[in-house]
């Protein structure tokens, strides 16, 4: 039993400490491994965080929430004849819209990109076998003019405000991947992507895939013919850690240099983190396009009732939640556009904390109380009870649940919580409208986003068609649909606002959803990573990795 | 043998088919398919986007339709692609599978080599100080949970000393045997600690039995050495229970690595079967929990053999001509 200790030590002496394999690299840790790396084929967090990398869409927000081009001249305007109505062949309004692409790019093997690539990516797009997610995009294009190898027109079948972006029309390479797009059922696990996912000519951004293991890590160097600035760093490493307490375990002990905001810790885990580890990381929160809310199931008669609604939101100190539980890093929201949008309204109505008028409003909508400490009752004697849910394990949800229970308690309303896992809340309970009062989740969605899927009559989940479409509160007002299908077509400036300031206000005074927090992202960055501008939205700050660069560090 | 073998066999492929129809069958009740679920998380796919996935990968069929389509294909020879990774789900199991068994592997055979001797040694010397220091250990690795040892061997050995890689299973740009040992040791000794205090308990408490015996107490009456004794009579007695125990621990360890798995990083079935069904990818689910049954069969005819060579009056095969 003696020679124990002498035989581990021996094998730690033996074993080397471990050293940085090459001192210009960044390693990024994340907390999901993408399922496939094909830009069309199903959409994730973890996939668009590694193909900003190695990728550039031809159009995306910015971060400051403006669209801009990456991968064209200029975005195409109505003034300089780039955009131009036109009447599709049924005899609708549309569009057409031309694009530049950049003259000097080029795929990760030297091959130009050219509108072959536009061509064969609308091909891909808009086939339906081929397995790609989201056609809108692809569908709305009746046709394509090709002016050169770089100049295209895409004829639209529905004339939108946002005709100018494509952020979804993600190039494809034709002079690699058509061959495997000859069998389109089969292209989506045969496409070049997930075959020969190192090939240069698959990528275009400051760096190209390396090197992939599945669900460990994937290796980045420098693409030699990416034609903006170099990036600094010669290679990039992004890690998958799962576990978060591992995550934060491996920050420390020199294994990755940093944590991504997207896809790495929660605001409470980060937070924790701070107060230990200030010295020696930085700590950003960027609050974004993460829309906490709860729906409300319109088809309860209490619910219903917009004064019930009101005082629910009224009875709930979300200012100081958000202070104590989140320190102040995640606002208040008090509707579903967030206040960086260029579209947002100021003017919204406001419900601020005010249990007061809370009760006032539920004593006028036959809500009694005959002591304080009761729950109210109608003149039926209906109790004023809900059920409470949630996904199960969220750590920072069931802390908001439980300060909301008591608070809503207060004035009299009785609700209980029944949480259930993320795989049964959303694939059964909400989807399915199942839920018997409130139901807290997240929506994510892009700058000026329509919230027609969530908001529109159209979209009431049902039995009859198929449990399609997102409006899980069941609401439904007239003018708040003839709004959403205006705002979409009306691009006049004056007349678009309009539009928005009263989708606005409808949302913010009627409350079919009870707005919470806008939900903020936390990055660990170690003090002398520069140049991350952490974006808000659900285009990754990775789209800029040119731009980061290490300032006084030291080696490890 | 040759009946012995074709009967476990076909009772193995019996096993295998009932509880792929099973799992296939479960995971259909599972709430909300593969592509609701891509609904939730991106709000621009449209209901008509929804139903074209649906039927592109057969979602809009009936569960027994599905499994039929996959048990023929199966019965060809084509297990099918996973529907989240794109590939064939051979092509994701095979290194994951590789993974997990030199994962586990070498920490059965620690635990073993440690259990074994420890358990003896504790059943030697009952109730001594010795023995209640050997309990302490065993119910100590038995209580911990994984997921806190494997933290606290990271927070020491890599955060603390900076001796060993925090997770991961090699140096990115260094591949070596050294370096993979180094990734190694942090996930064998956590699942070494897990386990050994099992085995220890078991091989103490069959060898305390066995050294009861009547034919114990004779071959010390003949003057035999104590080791003599422990090694040569008892030995292989008491080894009967833990073979069991060892054989059946065989397919939990496929799921009981998924902590540490994750824990470490450590690309192994575990998660990947996990994975698999959280996301409802179901050939990748399937194969993965069909190789997880396969390995507990295996592990039980292995079992049964064991119990042959330790005990000459079990006769495997003649139980099976009766």
């Amino acid at each position: 039993m003696r020679l124990l200790p002498i035989l581990l030590a021996a094998i730690f002496l033996v074993l080397p400490i471990k050293a940085r394999a090459i001192p210009n690299e960044l390693v990024i840790g994340i907390s999901q491994f993408p399922s496939n790396f094909n830009p069309l084929i199903n959409s994730m967090l973890a996939k668009s965080y590694l193909l900003g990398i190695a990728r550039r869409p031809i159009t995306v927000f910015d971060q400051d929430w403006n669209l801009i081009c990456l991968l064209c001249k200029s975005l195409p305007d109505l003034a300089n004849g780039t955009a131009v109505f036109e009447t599709t062949a049924n005899g609708k309004p549309g569009i057409a819209i031309t694009y530049e692409l950049l003259e000097e790019a080029k795929w990760g093997d030297g091959m130009p990109i050219t509108t072959k690539d536009v061509l064969f990516t609308w091909e891909v797009g808009r086939h339906k076998l081929s397995g790609v997610g989201d056609t809108e995009t692809f569908r709305r294009i009746t046709k394509i003019d090709v002016h050169n190898d770089k100049k295209f027109t895409l004829h639209l079948n529905k004339r939108t405000c946002d005709f100018a972006g494509i952020n979804s029309f993600e190039l494809l390479p034709a002079h690699i991947d058509r061959e495997n797009f000859k069998k389109p059922r089969q292209y989506r696990n045969r496409s070049a992507y997930e075959r020969d996912t190192t090939n240069p000519g698959l990528w275009f951004g400051p760096y190209r895939i390396a090197k992939v293991v599945s669900g460990a890590h994937v290796v980045f160097e420098r693409n030699p013919y990416w034609w903006g600035k170099r990036p600094q760093f010669s290679r990039i490493v992004v890690k998958t850690i799962s576990n978060t307490a591992a995550m934060i375990a491996n920050l420390l002990s020199g294994e990755i240099d940093y944590i991504a905001g997207e896809l790495g810790l929660s605001i409470d885990q980060a937070m924790a983190f701070e107060e230990r580890a200030a010295d020696q990381f930085n700590f950003k929160y960027k609050p974004g396009l993460i829309y906490e809310h709860i729906d409300v199931n319109l088809d309860l008669p209490a619910l219903k009732d917009l004064r019930v609604r009101r005082a629910l939101i009224h009875a709930i100190d979300r200012e100081a939640i958000s202070k104590i539980l989140f320190g102040g890093h995640q606002p208040v929201a008090h509707g579903q556009t967030n206040p960086l949008d260029s579209v947002y309204y100021q003017k919204i109505p406001k419900f601020d904390y005010n249990p007061n008028e809370a009760k006032a409003l539920l004593q006028d909508a036959g809500w009694r109380q005959n002591s304080p400490r009761d729950i109210r009752q109608n003149a039926n004697g209906v109790p004023l009870s809900f059920v409470f849910m949630t996904t199960a394990g969220n750590k920072p949800r069931e802390l908001i649940q439980q300060v909301l229970q008591s608070q809503w308690r207060k004035i009299g309303i009785d609700v209980r919580i029944r949480n259930e896992p993320p795989r049964v809340f959303f694939g059964e309970t909400v989807t399915k409208r199942k839920f018997r009062g409130l139901a807290m989740y997240a929506w994510l969605s892009a700058p000026r986003n329509i919230p027609r899927s969530t908001l529109h009559s159209e979209m009431i989940p049902s039995q009859g068609n198929g449990w399609s479409g997102q409006n899980y509160t069941g609401y439904s007002n007239p003018r708040l649909d003839k709004v959403l299908d205006a705002v979409e077509v009306v691009c006049e400036s004056k007349a678009n606002t309009a539009l928005w300031n009263e989708l606005q206000t409808i949302y913010s005074s009627e409350l079919p959803v009870l707005p919470l927090y806008f939900r903020a992202t936390p990055f660990v960055l170690p003090k002398w990573l520069k140049g991350i501008r952490p974006t808000g939205h659900q285009y990754p700050t990775t789209l800029w990795i040119e731009e980061w660069f290490a300032k006084g560090r030291t080696s490890q | 043998m040759m009946r012995f073998l074709i009967f476990r066999a076909s009772e193995a492929l019996l096993i295998l088919f009932v509880m792929s129809f099973l799992i296939y069958g479960l995971m259909g009740l599972m709430p909300g398919d593969p592509i609701d679920l891509m609904i939730t998380s991106d709000p621009k796919l449209t209901p008509a986007d929804a139903k074209r996935l649906k039927a592109l990968y057969g979602l809009d069929q009936p569960i027994l339709e599905r499994y039929f389509s996959w048990l023929t294909a199966a019965l060809e020879g084509d297990l099918g692609y996973s529907r989240v990774h794109s590939k064939p789900v051979l092509e994701i199991l095979i290194p994951h599978l590789g993974n997990t068994l030199l994962l586990l592997g070498i920490s059965l055979i620690i635990s073993l080599f440690i259990a074994i001797p420890l358990g003896i040694y504790a059943a030697l010397n009952p109730y001594s100080r010795c023995d209640y220091a050997v309990n302490l250990f065993c119910f100590a690795g038995i209580s911990i949970p994984p997921f806190w040892l494997a933290l606290l061997l990271i927070l020491v050995f890599s955060v603390t000393f900076g001796w060993l890689p925090a997770g991961g299973m090699e140096t990115v740009g260094k591949y070596s045997l050294l370096d993979r040992t180094q990734y190694l040791i942090l996930p064998v000794v956590t699942l070494t600690i897990h386990s050994v205090g099992g085995f220890t308990r078991f091989m103490r408490a069959s060898m305390l039995m066995t050294l009861r015996q009547d034919y114990i107490r004779t071959a010390r009456a003949k003057g035999l050495s104590e080791t003599h004794v422990v090694i040569g009579h008892a030995l292989r007695n008491a080894l009967t229970p833990l073979v069991t125990v060892v054989a059946l621990s065989f397919g939990g360890m496929f799921s009981g690595a998924l902590i540490t798995e994750t824990m470490f990083g450590w690309r192994g079935m575990g998660k990947t079967i996990f994975d698999a069904i959280m996301g409802n990818d179901f050939n990748l689910a399937l194969i993965g929990l069909l190789l997880a049954t396969a390995f507990t069969l295996l592990g039980n005819f292995l079992a049964d053999i064991c119990y042959a060579w330790l005990d000459p009056r079990i006769n495997i095969t003649e139980r099976h001509a009766e």
